[in-house]
């Protein structure tokens, strides 16, 4: 029931906003964050109801939903997808909190697509029917679209049509490749499918193609990033935290639960490819983050090197990098959501968030500067914080079967430091802009959801073995199947 | 010798006795009835009579009755659902609609139940000739209300063109009856079919031409690319409750004849000539329509080029052949019934008076000056497009997995790239609706905005159905699963 509950929720609690009355902004607000505390604190037992060492889907339930069709309504997590939910409630809760002051207007109808939001997300992280999985997927689609079009800046709606149209012409051919599997075997049964369809090998290339088209547009993989930056800088602060944290896990979450289960014999051939986007994508990402003015879209540049390596992890081919694949993506929804937060607590009191509007505000804002620091750090992997042990194990899995691609993304990982600490050096030191004299730091409830992030950054960075415990029965099975196709192919 | 009276089973016609019936009631009672409103709340229960006795019906299967012209199987009586739903749906427009411009007339009604039975007849019949009666008893019914508005010159070319091309439309099916009827003897669906047994030589040329000629007659009424040039000008100009009207149940009544006519005489003989013929109409159709409805200005040209669009995609679900195809279609027609008259229910509502169908641009910020109105045509729009989880999209997946399934996936993946260019129009009114500012003036309009009780009430149904079955569609497919041929 828990799975199910998670998803209902959210839903009944943006009804429930849907109809109060529009002169009680505070009781919506809280209605809102309520409704995302109890989801919370419904998500949070899974975390140590979960059983380790076990491979399979927990938590299952399945119920008859278009029978006729042979279409079920399935839940199920497993070491992949219990974290991206978590994930998802936690970002939910922070994301709601952190709109407390930053949007007045229509503020029913934004909270309630968040909860709409975070009910389709976790509806995407559970369902383990293919059609159940797509109705989420899509269903995800709208909200955002609303959320950055209606109040985010100024291109606005430029970039709430890209996102839209990038999203929906890169799922389209998902649905026929869904059509062709579940016709082929029979059922929409994810874990059915993945055990018993054995499709010829050619066939599994165009259909791995037909999904990973659609998973590398959410991830977003080089060349097809460019919705994410217009996107990111003109969605409102929450909803780049949603869209960073949880919404382009997505992506990956996808290629590890369908493209690769199903179509084992076509990893092999589009391993090179997608190796290479992400590698790309990786220096890309971090050369343009280095010279970009605005904070936000330097943000969102790192986002897009970041997530070349959760799939250049998963790609590796082995269990270690689709370990620290997984364990990265949470790792990035934590220190990349944290990042536009602040990003965000400066745009709220300055309305600008371009680099040359600050410099030297550490003497102002303190507590901020820290914050901001910490977060930087957990982005750029220093050691004892979360982004090490995900990207560390990530290179290393790498480096074993693919060292130039390993080096490259070592590579990157220097270029990181050196963009995010030149913008902290732009933000926070150098000479004081007056224009910041009257820049105030963090209230209580801002310090509250900073601190509630960066405690994860150390708990994980110092016990990642909590995570991990959890994590490898699924990659170990995932890297077992992979390793079988291989050697088959060989003989 | 005794004459042999055939047996007349009224029972298996009676819900399209029951709408002729109300109709003949409706052109009495306006004698003596003022408030003309009245005959519409009568049409109403008319139809709801008719589908109390089509629910009954479903149970009780007859072979073809009145000499094998006509049936009431499954396939039938799951189309007489979707006339009613779209002829109560549009009545329901028509209540306000009507009222504001001065329109409200008995014969109105009256017109839109005789054209309900035209359409039902198209469904029922299993006689080229009945298929042919069916035909024009719906379209000069539609022709005439589609010039209603007489004092709007836009209503009468409405009314002209669609008169003059759908009297081409039924030149090319009248020719085509007559080639098979030369060829094979017969009018009788079952009768042609199995006159192909037999190997025929030249006659059976001669039949696959009469073939090609129904099949012009049908893409017309559909409007099927390149036969659906009179569609924006005829839905622009006509009163948006007809377009509404039309816009389905025309539709849904030439497909239904087209599928019954393709499964039933030709699903043994020449299926790959009509499949081939069938996907390349399926594939034009969509692409011409969609791109063409990117570049309107005009909410209800818009509408009417993606009325086009969604004839495409029916025609997927019809190319295979199969009968998991038929029921994908008549799923697609019962969900496009409630979300494309929804929206134009909403058109409906934001028109002005002086002028003929709503620009984009009058959407804007029609979210912050009517935010449930708003969100109707959000879900509306969202589901034509085929975003689940609403019902468009199960529409849409049915039909193209009897695609994929007869392994015709390239169609299919026709179809899904359209689906995503289609989002481009159809969430352009969303970006109007939620991400544009009020225009001052529009929000002193939108006061006078007349949102009666009909109204209302379309649009809450057309809502709550695109949701609820969005949600969980398995009574649908239930639904569909009773269609037989008889």
């Amino acid at each position: 029931m828990t799975l199910s509950l998670l998803i209902l929720i959210p839903i009944i609690g943006a009804i429930v906003v849907a109809f109060m009355p529009r002169s009680r902004p505070e009781a919506i607000k809280w209605a809102a964050f309520t409704t995302s505390l109890v989801a919370l604190a419904v998500s949070f037992p899974l975390y140590f109801a979960f059983i380790d060492g076990l491979a399979g889907y927990q938590f299952e339930e399945t119920y008859a939903w278009i029978p006729a069709l042979n279409i079920s309504y399935h839940v199920g997590i497993d070491g992949l997808s219990l974290f991206l939910v978590l994930l998802t409630t936690f970002l939910t809760a922070v994301s709601i909190l952190s709109s407390w002051t930053a949007i007045t207007e229509n503020l029913k109808e934004y909270m309630a697509l968040m909860l709409l939001l975070e009910a389709a997300v976790i509806g995407v992280f559970v369902a383990l029917d293919l059609f159940l999985f797509y109705v989420f997927w899509e269903a995800s689609l709208i909200p955002m679209a609303l959320l950055i079009g209606r109040w985010g800046g100024e291109r606005r709606i430029y970039a709430a049509v890209k996102f839209i149209i990038y999203t929906m012409a890169g799922s389209a051919l998902m649905l026929v490749a869904a059509l062709a599997i579940y016709i082929w075997g029979g059922t929409s049964d994810v874990p059915a499918l993945a055990a018993s369809l054995n499709l010829p090998a050619n066939l599994q290339i165009w259909l791995f193609f037909a999904f990973a088209l659609a998973f590398a547009v959410k991830v977003p993989l080089f060349p097809l990033h460019t919705w994410l930056p217009a996107a990111h800088v003109e969605a409102p602060t929450a909803g780049s935290i949603m869209l960073a944290g949880v919404l382009l896990k997505l992506g990956t979450y996808g290629f590890m639960r369908f493209a690769i289960p199903f179509f084992p014999e076509a990893v092999a051939f589009w391993t090179p490819l997608l190796v290479t986007l992400s590698v790309i994508g990786i220096l890309y990402g971090a050369l343009v983050a280095l010279v970009q003015e605005d904070i936000k879209s330097l943000v969102a540049y790192s986002s897009v090197a970041h997530m070349g390596f959760i799939v250049l992890g998963i790609f590796s081919g082995g269990q270690q990098g689709m370990s620290g694949a997984v364990l990265q993506m949470v790792n990035h929804g934590l220190s990349t959501g944290m990042l536009f937060y602040m990003v965000g607590v400066l745009y709220e009191q300055r309305h600008t968030r371009l680099f040359r509007e600050y410099g030297g505000i550490w003497v102002k804002v303190p507590v901020f500067g820290v914050f901001f620091l910490l977060a930087v750090f957990s982005s750029v992997g220093l050691p004892g914080l979360n982004g090490f042990v995900g990207e560390f194990v990530i290179l290393l899995g790498t480096f074993r079967v693919n060292w130039i691609a390993a080096a490259f993304g070592t590579f990157g990982i220097v270029l990181a430091a050196w963009y995010l600490l030149t913008a902290v050096r732009r933000l926070m030191f150098g000479p004081f802009n007056p224009a910041n004299n009257r820049l105030k730091d963090m209230n209580g409830r801002e310090i509250l959801i900073a601190l509630s992030l960066v405690i994860f950054f150390f708990v994980i960075g110092l016990f990642p073995n909590l995570l991990f415990n959890k994590i490898n029965p699924a990659t170990a099975q995932l890297a077992e199947l992979i390793n079988t196709v291989t050697l088959l192919a060989g003989q | 010798m005794p004459i042999e009276f055939p047996t007349l089973n009224f029972a298996a016609l009676s819900p399209i006795l029951i709408v002729i019936v109300a109709a003949f009631l409706v052109m009495l009672l306006e004698l003596f009835v003022t408030d003309k409103r009245v005959l519409g709340y009568f049409s109403l229960a008319g139809l709801g009579i008719a589908t109390v006795a089509s629910f009954m019906m479903f149970g009780l299967a007859t072979p073809p009755v009145f000499q094998a012209m006509l049936v009431s199987d499954g396939y039938a009586l799951i189309l007489n659902l979707i006339f009613i739903v779209t002829a109560a749906l549009s009545i329901l427009i028509s209540l306000s609609y009507l009222g504001d411009r001065e329109l409200q007339r008995g014969e109105y009604y009256a017109l839109l139940l005789f054209s309900t039975s035209g359409m039902m007849l198209m469904g029922a019949a299993t006689d080229l000739i009945i298929v042919f009666m069916g035909l024009e008893i719906m379209s000069i019914a539609l022709y005439i209300l589609a010039a209603f508005n007489r004092q709007q010159l836009g209503s009468g070319e409405a009314g002209m063109k669609y008169f003059v091309l759908g009297a081409f439309a039924s030149a090319f099916f009248l020719y085509g009856v007559a080639l098979v009827y030369g060829a094979t003897g017969s009018t009788q669906l079952q009768a042609i079919g199995g006159w192909f047994t037999a190997d025929r030589g030249t006659l059976g040329d001669i039949a696959r031409v009469g073939l090609s000629l129904l099949l012009v007659g049908f893409a017309f009424k559909v409007a099927a690319v390149p036969f659906q040039w009179w569609t924006p000008d005829v839905y622009h100009g006509s009163p948006t409750s007809v377009t509404a009207f039309m816009s389905v149940g025309a539709k849904a009544a030439g497909f239904a004849a087209l599928i019954r006519l393709l499964m039933v005489s030709f699903n043994e003989v020449f299926t790959l000539d009509w499949q081939i013929a069938v996907a390349v109409l399926a594939v034009v159709t969509m692409t011409v329509g969609n791109i063409a409805a990117l570049a309107q200005r005009d909410v209800k040209r818009m509408l009417a080029y993606s009325s086009i669009a969604h004839a495409g995609y029916i025609l997927v679900g019809v190319a295979p052949g199969t009968m998991e195809g038929v029921k994908g279609v008549l799923f697609y027609l019962m969900s496009y019934a409630f979300m494309n008259i929804g929206a134009f229910a909403v058109i409906a509502v934001l028109e002005r008076r002086s002028t003929v169908g709503s620009a984009i641009s009058d959407y804007a910020g029609l979210a912050i000056r009517k935010p449930l109105l708003a969100f109707a045509m959000l879900l509306f729009m969202v589901s034509l497009t085929g975003i689940p989880p609403f019902i468009g999209f199960w529409g849409k997946l049915y039909v193209f997995r009897a695609a994929v399934e007869a392994g015709m996936s390239w169609l299919a993946v026709v179809g899904v790239i359209n689906s995503a260019i289609s989002a481009f129009y159809y969430l352009g009114i969303v970006v109007q609706m939620y991400m544009r500012p009020v225009i001052a003036e529009d929000m002193e309009e939108a006061a006078g905005l007349n949102l009666t009780g009909p109204m209302v009430i379309t649009l809450a149904v057309a809502a709550v159905v695109t949701v609820i079955f969005g949600i969980w569609p398995a009574p649908l497919v239930d639904l569909t699963a009773l269609a037989a041929f008889g």
